[in-house]
């Protein structure tokens, strides 16, 4: 195919992928009289930004949204991490009664959705007078099999010569697991704080069940409930809220694009 | 290598892999375990306790016409987002591959609706759909032709989730194969062409294609498995309505357990439903087994 050809088709496509951020930007900028008027006018003709983000910056909490959000993936990713990375040195590396069935339970782990276990995780929870809390939200995705599977394939071409000199250093397996394999792991740590990060900002099933009301809503369910209670017809400020809600993965990905692209296509081969 | 097996390192064993398991016990193993039994109980919360009640769940499933709407729906969802983000997903990996400049800055385009908050772009979806005020209709009026409420009509609601889920997913699907393309090795392509293969599609046909069969496999398995899994534009966009024509497995799952609470029920539609994600799974194994030609 001629390289003209190919770059014009890519562009129309490329600008067809784009239309709902550029929509969703424009419309934010415009008064509502504005959208009902003229659907197809990219640019507004009074600027109405002032009033839309205005009214949504004094009636959503976006940064108590976009805090919970990060208290929130910062909790699970440090639990996936602490427990996924000594277990899968162990699982790579050491030898011991268990291991083989271990490694069978990842594996088994690996077929069954998070969906699966939400029923249970939450009568307990509810039971337990947890739900609505920071440890609802963070507690069932602690244990990552996947990220167990990961470690263990990265640990497994980790020199053994690397880890006998440790060992002749008389660090214990404990510090050699902190000390001397991670810091040989951190492409396979990044790619999964990527991509572990990505997947639970993103989510609305876990959110939706374990919490209720603003205190703890993350950035998905305050668009949920700004769209559902509030906006209206007011798509202005609807639109408004969206950008803001959307504009840090965005940019944090257009700042990293490679290791976000590496780190989800890496991680996505097996998950 | 260090002869096998002392003692010392046995104890290290189990103590770096003993957070990690009761973690897997208590948050994974014993919940699952507990949703296989509360499929066959009639358990619904704050009535304790609950009694066996067999397979009437299944029955009652297998009878109740919302579910087997819902069963529906999601098969066609998936036969529709999976294929279309399968195929969209090479023809944008090979026109990307292809392209003599551009390449980074097309694969942020096309990758950037998988990193964005699906709720929010939902939302932006619902406006550019909007059958008054949204620029989709707004650009077939110019056209003269009168759109459908895209997302509030149950012939379209369907189809409109299903193109709102390509756009989500289809980038995924071309970075994957952009990874299979770069690992064929370039001179296989050239022995191609002086083998006689002098069209670019022959040499898709007889050297890419083959190659790729595992990402391939693995990219239709993973569609195949998120789009079973569309939960987020139906809880923000339709609610399952109009007329439970967008009501989703996940999605009546989620209903029945936590609106309705009857969790045994719910229960049931969450077996259903890792049932499909297994068989999804099995069927990718036994293809691998026999056909998948590895280069």
């Amino acid at each position: 195919m001629a390289s003209g050809l190919r770059l014009l088709l890519l562009a129309a496509l490329g600008l067809l992928f784009m239309a709902p951020y550029i929509w969703m930007v424009s419309a934010s900028l415009k008064a509502t009289d504005e959208l009902f008027r003229a659907p197809m006018a990219l640019l507004p003709e009074g600027w109405a930004a002032i009033t839309n983000y205005g009214r949504v910056l004094r009636e959503v909490p976006v940064a108590l949204y976009l805090w919970n959000g990060l208290v929130m993936c910062g909790g699970i990713l440090f639990f996936q991490l602490l427990f996924a990375i000594p277990a899968g040195y162990a699982l790579a590396k050491l030898r011991f009664v268990g291991r083989e069935w271990v490694f069978g339970a990842v594996m088994l782990g690996l077929l069954v959705p998070a969906h699966v276990p939400a029923l249970p995780l939450y009568v307990a929870l509810s039971g337990s007078g947890w739900l609505n809390t920071y440890a609802a939200l963070i507690v069932p995705s602690t244990i990552s099999v996947f990220a167990i599977f990961l470690f263990r394939q990265f640990f497994r071409s980790l020199p053994q010569d690397l880890i006998h000199a440790a060992r002749l250093d008389g660090m214990g397996e404990a510090a050699i697991v902190w000390r001397v394999a991670l810091p040989n792991a951190w492409p396979a740590a990044t790619a999964f704080a990527i991509f572990s990060v990505v997947a639970h900002w993103n989510d609305l099933f876990w959110p939706l069940i374990a919490t209720t009301g603003h205190a703890r809503a993350t950035p998905a369910l305050g668009v949920l409930y700004f769209r559902t209670e509030e906006a209206g017809d007011d798509f202005g400020a609807l639109m408004a809220a969206c950008t803001i809600m959307t504009a840090p993965l965005v940019l944090a990905f257009l700042l990293a694009q490679r290791r976000f692209v590496e780190g989800i296509s890496t991680t996505g081969l097996k998950g | 290598m260090r002869e096998g097996g002392s003692r010392g390192e046995a104890l290290a064993g189990w103590l770096l892999t003993a957070p990690a398991a009761l973690a897997f016990l208590l948050l994974l193993l014993a919940p699952t375990l507990a949703a296989i039994a509360l499929a066959f109980s009639d358990y619904e919360l704050g009535q304790w306790p609950p009694a066996w009640i067999g397979l009437d769940n299944f029955r009652e499933l297998w009878m109740d016409r919302g579910f087997r709407t819902s069963f529906v729906n999601t098969l066609v969802y998936v036969g529709i987002v999976a294929p279309v983000s399968v195929l969209g997903g090479l023809g944008l990996a090979l026109l990307i591959e292809g392209a003599a400049r551009g390449r980074t800055f097309f694969r942020a385009v096309f990758f950037l609706p998988v990193v964005s908050l699906t709720v929010a772009m939902a939302a932006a979806w619902q406006y550019l759909l909007h059958p008054t005020i949204g620029p989709v209709n707004a650009a077939l009026r110019l056209l003269g032709i009168t759109g459908p409420a895209w997302l509030s009509s149950s012939d379209t609601v369907l189809l409109s989730l299903a193109a709102i889920g390509v756009w989500e997913g289809v980038g995924f699907n071309m970075v994957l194969f952009m990874a299979g393309l770069t690992a064929i090795p370039r001179e296989l392509r050239e022995a191609a062409l002086v083998d006689g293969a002098q069209r670019g599609w022959d040499r898709f046909r007889l050297v890419t294609w083959p190659l790729l069969g595992p990402t391939t496999l693995f990219v239709v398995t993973i569609s195949l498995v998120r789009s079973v899994r569309v939960f987020d534009t139906v809880a923000v966009l339709t609610r399952g309505g109009p007329n439970k024509a967008s009501e989703v497995l996940l999605y009546t799952m989620y209903t029945e357990g936590f609106t309705f609470l009857r969790l045994g029920y719910s229960a049931a539609i969450t077996l259903v439903f890792l049932a499909i994600v297994l068989a999804l799974m099995l069927l990718q194994t036994r293809v691998l087994d026999r056909r998948v030609h590895y280069g």
